[in-house]
C-alpha cells in the first residue's frame, strides 16, 4: 500500500493494527494506552546493588533466550558496553534469539554483526546502524526486519509497549552502589543521559553498568536508583576520546561558511526570529556554523535567544555563557564543553528524549520550537531527506532527532553541499524517507536556496529580504548536470528494516540490495 | 563547450579572487561564492614542475564549467620565464574574459602580450580582440610607467597593484594605516582615472585579522579604487557591503539620471535636483552609482 509519500508498504507489515504513513500529525488527540513494566520489589533494605560481573546481573534479572535488550548511546562511537553485555549473554550464558533495541547504534559495535550472522541477535531496534552491522542487516542476515524509529519515537514505543524492554543496561560515567547515575564525574563522561531516561523507567529490569563508583548519594541523578535492580562495576565503559570529541570547531571551509551564512540569512528574514526565539542545530560542518552568523544577526538586531535544545555542544554553551542565550535544554553532548556545562553553568538542563521529541506525550520541546537547521545524505524534489542509507542502498546513518525537530519546528531548514564527490545530494528520489517533505521547509545549499512551496508565508519573507531562491528541481538538474544521473539501485523483495515515522506509521522501508552487476 | 558571453571591458568588479588554476575542487565552481571576477593562478601558486598541468586543467575548466556572471581572468606566468606565451594561447583557446599580465613595467610590455594574444585568437578562430588584458603593478618602475601601461591597448581593462612584491622593492612592510603603499596606491589610481581604466587594489593575505581587512577595505573605497583582489571566499562579504553605496546615495543617483532624461528630451542642459546644479558631468557618476546599487541588490530601476 502507497503512503502519504509514496512509498508502497508491503501488507504484510500492516498488521496488529500499524498503518502507513499519512502526513504529519496523523495521531493527534488519539490515546495511548502506557505499558507498565513488571518490576520486582526490593523491600528489605538493601545497603548495595553491587554484583560481581554483568553474567551474574544477567542471571539476577532472570535473563533468558528471546529476550529484548535495551541500551542508549551516550557514549556514542566510545562504547564498550553493549559489546560486553551481548558477549556475557551470548558467549558466557548461551542466550540466543535476542534483541537488541538500541536509541542508535555504530561503528563501535562491528562485533555485533558475527552475533546477526550466527542467528543469535534476531532483531535490532535503533535510530542508527552503521559500519558492519549495516552491511550484514542489508545483506538480509538479521533474522526479522531491522526497526528504524527516530529520537523521538523510541519512547513513544516503549511507552506505549510497542517495545518491551526485558533488561535496559544503562551506561554510566558515574554510579553509587544502589544506581543513581550521574554522565559526569567520572572517567567516560558523556554528560546528559536523556536517552537512558525512558528505558529505566520502563523496562522490567535495570542494569547499571559503571567504571566510576562515587559515595551514595550521586545526585542529582539522571537515572534514579529506585528504577534499577542491580550495579556492575566494570574496567571501562568506553573510549573517552570517541564519546566526546575535545571541542567542536566551527568549520573554516568556505562553502560550509557560505551555506551557514545562508542559513541564517533566511532564518532572518522570518517573523520568528525575535527576542526570546528557539533553537536547535545540528554539529556537521553548515550546520554548526550558522550559529556564528546567527550571532551577527542576533547582536545587530539587539535580540537573544530564549533557548536552545538538542544535541548539545560548546558553541552553543559558548552563547549560554555570553548570555545570548536563556537556557539550553540537553539530551546528549557532542564535546568536552558541553559535557563539563551540563548542570554546571547556569541555565544548561538535561532532559529525557521523551521530553525532547516523542510525538505522542502531551507536548514535547519539539513542538515549540522556532527554527531547526539539520544535515542531509539525499533531498529529493518532494522536500523528503534521507539520513538512513547510502547511495549503494546499505544502511549507513541515523533518522536521530531529524524527523521530530522537522515535524515540531515551525521552520525547518535542511543545509547540504549539492553535490557529495559523484553523488547528486539533490536528487528525483531519495532512495529512503527519513524525514517526510511535508515537515521540510527550506534547503539551503552551495548552489541556491529552495523554499518548499506548502510555505509561501516563507517565499515571501525571502523575496521581502531580497534572498534569492530557486526550484528545488533546478537544483536537482543542476545536480545532474554536474555529477551525472545515477542508475536506479536494484533491489530484491526482501524487507531487511522497516522505518518508522515518529508517529509509529510506516514511512519507508529498506529492502535487501541487490549485488553489483555491472553487466545489468 | 560553453560559450561565453563577449567580455565587457568595462563592468562591475568589486572582487577578483584568486585561485590556484591547478585544483579542479576550487575551480570547479568558484562563482558559487559571488565575487565578480576570478583570477585562476597560472604564475606563484603554481610549481615550476606543474605549469603543463594546470594550463590543462585551466583549458578543460573553461570549456566545460558555466561560470555564468562571473568574469574569468588568468594570471600568466612573467614574460621572463619559458611559460608565458604557452599560458595565453591556452587562456585564449579555452574563452577567458581576460589575461592580467604578472610584473608589467612598461608599455611595450602590454604590447607584446597583446601581440601573442593575437596571434593565438586568430590560431584559434577566436574574434580579433575579444580577449581582455589587464597588468599587474608589482615594482617601482611599474608604477613609475603606470600611465603608458593604462593606455597601452585598447584591450585594457584596468591595473591592479601587488602588495608582495612591490613592499619587497620598496623595503617596507604592510603597515595598519597603509602608508607603506599610499604614493603608490595614489600614483596607480591616477594613471588609471587619466587613461580612463579600472584600478584595483592588492590582497589582504592575513585571514584571521578582519579588522585589518576592513580598514584596508575602507582606504580602498575612499581612494577610488574599483575593486579588490581577495585569497578567501569569506573575504567576498565585506568588500561587497563597504562597497555599496548608501540609500541616499542612491535616491540621490536616481534623482539626477532621471532628472537629466527628462531635461534633455527638453532640451535642458543645465538644471537643480534638490536645490543643488546638475549638468551632463555629473550622470556618469550618477550611473555607476545605480549599476552598482543594481549589483548590491539595492536597485530594480531601469535607468541604467
Amino acid at each position: 500500500m502507497k503512503n502519504a509519500v509514496g512509498r508502497d508498504i508491503p501488507d504484510e507489515l500492516l498488521v496488529n493494527g500499524k498503518e502507513v504513513y499519512q502526513g504529519k500529525n496523523y495521531m493527534d488527540g488519539k490515546y495511548i494506552q502506557k505499558a507498565a513494566p513488571k518490576t520486582r520489589r526490593y523491600e528489605t533494605p538493601q545497603e548495595s546493588k553491587l554484583v560481581g560481573s554483568l553474567k551474574e546481573a544477567l542471571e539476577q534479572c532472570g535473563a533468558k533466550s528471546g529476550m529484548t535488550f535495551s541500551f542508549h548511546h551516550h557514549l556514542r562511537d566510545g562504547d564498550f558496553v553493549v559489546n560486553m553485555v551481548m558477549k556475557a549473554a551470548i558467549e558466557e550464558l548461551g542466550l540466543e534469539d535476542l534483541t537488541i533495541a538500541a536509541s542508535s547504534l555504530g561503528n563501535a559495535h562491528d562485533p555485533i554483526a558475527a552475533y546477526i550472522e550466527e542467528g543469535k541477535v534476531v532483531g535490532i531496534q535503533t535510530s542508527g546502524i552503521r559500519g558492519r552491522m549495516g552491511e550484514v542487516v542489508s545483506a538480509g542476515k538479521l533474522k526479522t526486519p531491522a526497526i528504524i524509529r527516530s529520537h523521538g519515537g523510541r519512547p513513544r514505543a516503549i511507552e506505549g509497549g510497542e517495545v518491551h524492554i526485558d533488561i535496559a543496561f544503562i551506561a554510566a560515567p558515574t554510579s553509587d552502589c544502589v544506581g543513581n547515575c550521574r554522565g559526569i564525574g567520572g572517567k567516560s563522561n558523556c554528560g546528559s543521559m536523556g536517552y537512558a531516561m525512558t528505558d529505566a523507567k520502563y523496562a522490567d529490569h535495570v542494569v547499571v553498568v559503571t567504571d566510576c563508583l562515587v559515595d551514595f548519594p550521586n545526585m542529582p541523578a539522571s537515572v534514579e536508583a529506585i528504577d534499577v535492580d542491580a550495579v556492575v562495576v566494570v574496567d571501562s565503559i568506553g573510549n573517552p576520546k570517541k564519546i566526546a570529541s575535545a571541542a567542536a570547531r566551527i568549520s573554516q571551509n568556505p562553502r560550509d561558511l557560505m551555506m551557514a551564512e545562508n542559513v541564517a540569512k533566511v532564518i532572518a528574514a522570518t517573523p520568528y526570529f525575535k527576542d526570546g526565539f528557539s533553537f536547535q542545530t545540528g554539529v556537521g560542518g553548515p550546520s554548526l556554523a550558522a550559529n556564528l552568523f546567527l550571532e551577527q544577526y542576533m547582536d545587530e538586531r539587539g535580540i537573544k535567544m530564549g533557548w536552545a535544545i538538542g544535541g548539545i555542544c560548546g558553541p552553543m554553551v559558548e552563547l549560554l555563557k555570553k548570555g545570548k542565550v536563556g537556557k539550553v535544554i540537553d539530551v546528549q553532548d557532542f564535546d568536552l564543553d558541553a559535557v563539563n556545562s551540563i548542570n554546571q553553568t547556569p541555565g544548561h538542563y538535561e532532559m529525557s528524549a521523551s521530553q525532547y521529541a516523542n510525538p505522542a506525550n502531551k507536548g514535547a520541546f519539539v513542538n515549540k520550537l522556532d527554527f531547526v537547521v539539520l544535515a542531509a545524505l539525499e533531498i529529493d524534489t518532494g522536500f523528503n531527506v534521507n539520513v538512513l542509507t547510502g547511495s549503494d542502498g546499505v544502511l549507513r546513518g541515523a533518522p536521530g532527532g531529524h524527523p521530530d525537530t522537522a515535524a515540531g519546528s515551525k521552520v525547518c531548514i535542511i543545509v547540504t553541499p549539492l553535490t557529495r564527490g559523484r553523488m547528486a545530494t539533490v536528487c528525483e528520489h531519495v532512495v529512503t524517507v527519513t524525514t517526510p517533505g511535508d515537515c521540510v521547509d527550506v534547503l539551503v545549499t552551495d548552489y541556491g536556496i529552495a523554499v518548499n512551496p506548502l510555505r509561501p508565508d516563507l517565499i515571501e519573507c525571502l523575496d521581502k529580504a531580497g534572498i534569492p531562491h530557486v526550484t528545488i528541481e533546478s537544483l536537482k538538474e543542476k545536480a545532474y548536470s554536474l555529477v551525472g544521473r545515477p542508475d536506479d539501485l536494484q533491489w530484491e523483495d526482501k524487507v531487511v528494516a522497516v522505518l518508522e515515522a515518529r508517529d509509529g506509521t510506516i514511512l519507508d522501508v529498506v529492502r535487501k540490495i541487490k549485488p553489483y552487476d555491472p553487466e545489468n | 563547450m560553453i560559450p561565453r558571453p563577449k567580455p565587457e571591458r568595462f563592468r562591475l568588479r568589486r572582487t577578483m579572487m584568486f585561485m590556484n588554476a591547478q585544483k579542479p575542487g576550487l575551480i570547479k565552481d568558484a562563482y558559487i561564492y559571488g565575487c565578480d571576477s576570478i583570477m585562476l593562478d597560472l604564475e606563484d601558486a603554481v610549481a615550476e614542475n606543474q605549469k603543463d598541468a594546470a594550463r590543462f586543467s585551466l583549458y578543460h575548466a573553461l570549456k566545460t564549467i558555466d561560470y555564468g556572471d562571473t568574469e574569468v581572468i588568468v594570471r600568466i606566468n612573467g614574460l621572463d620565464t619559458p611559460h608565458w606565451q604557452e599560458d595565453i594561447r591556452v587562456c585564449v583557446a579555452g574563452g577567458a574574459d581576460g589575461i592580467r599580465i604578472a610584473k608589467c613595467e612598461s608599455a611595450q610590455d602590454v604590447k607584446t602580450v597583446e601581440d601573442a594574444v593575437e596571434a593565438a585568437e586568430k590560431e584559434f578562430g577566436v574574434e580579433v580582440g575579444r580577449t581582455l588584458l589587464m597588468a599587474a603593478l608589482e615594482s617601482p618602475k611599474g608604477i613609475l610607467n603606470a600611465y603608458e601601461i593604462c593606455a597601452a591597448s585598447d584591450r585594457m581593462l584596468g591595473v591592479a597593484i601587488s602588495g608582495g612584491d612591490f613592499r619587497k622593492c620598496m623595503q617596507t612592510k604592510p603597515q595598519r594605516d597603509g602608508v607603506d603603499m599610499l604614493t603608490a596606491r595614489g600614483m596607480m589610481l591616477i594613471a588609471a582615472r587619466a587613461a580612463g581604466v579600472q584600478c584595483f587594489d592588492t590582497v589582504f593575505t592575513d585571514l584571521d585579522d578582519m579588522e585589518g581587512f576592513e580598514a584596508e577595505v575602507r582606504q580602498n573605497k575612499a581612494m577610488g579604487f574599483d575593486g579588490k583582489s581577495l585569497i578567501n571566499p569569506k573575504q567576498i562579504r565585506l568588500v561587497h557591503q563597504i562597497f555599496a553605496p548608501t540609500e541616499k546615495e542612491v535616491t540621490q543617483a536616481e534623482k539626477i539620471v532621471r532628472a537629466y532624461k527628462e531635461q534633455a528630451a527638453a532640451g535642458v542642459g543645465v538644471f537643480t535636483v534638490d536645490g543643488k546644479m546638475i549638468d551632463i558631468a555629473f550622470i556618469p557618476g550618477a550611473e555607476r552609482t545605480l549599476r552598482l546599487a543594481r549589483a548590491c541588490g539595492m536597485y530594480e530601476g531601469d535607468l541604467v
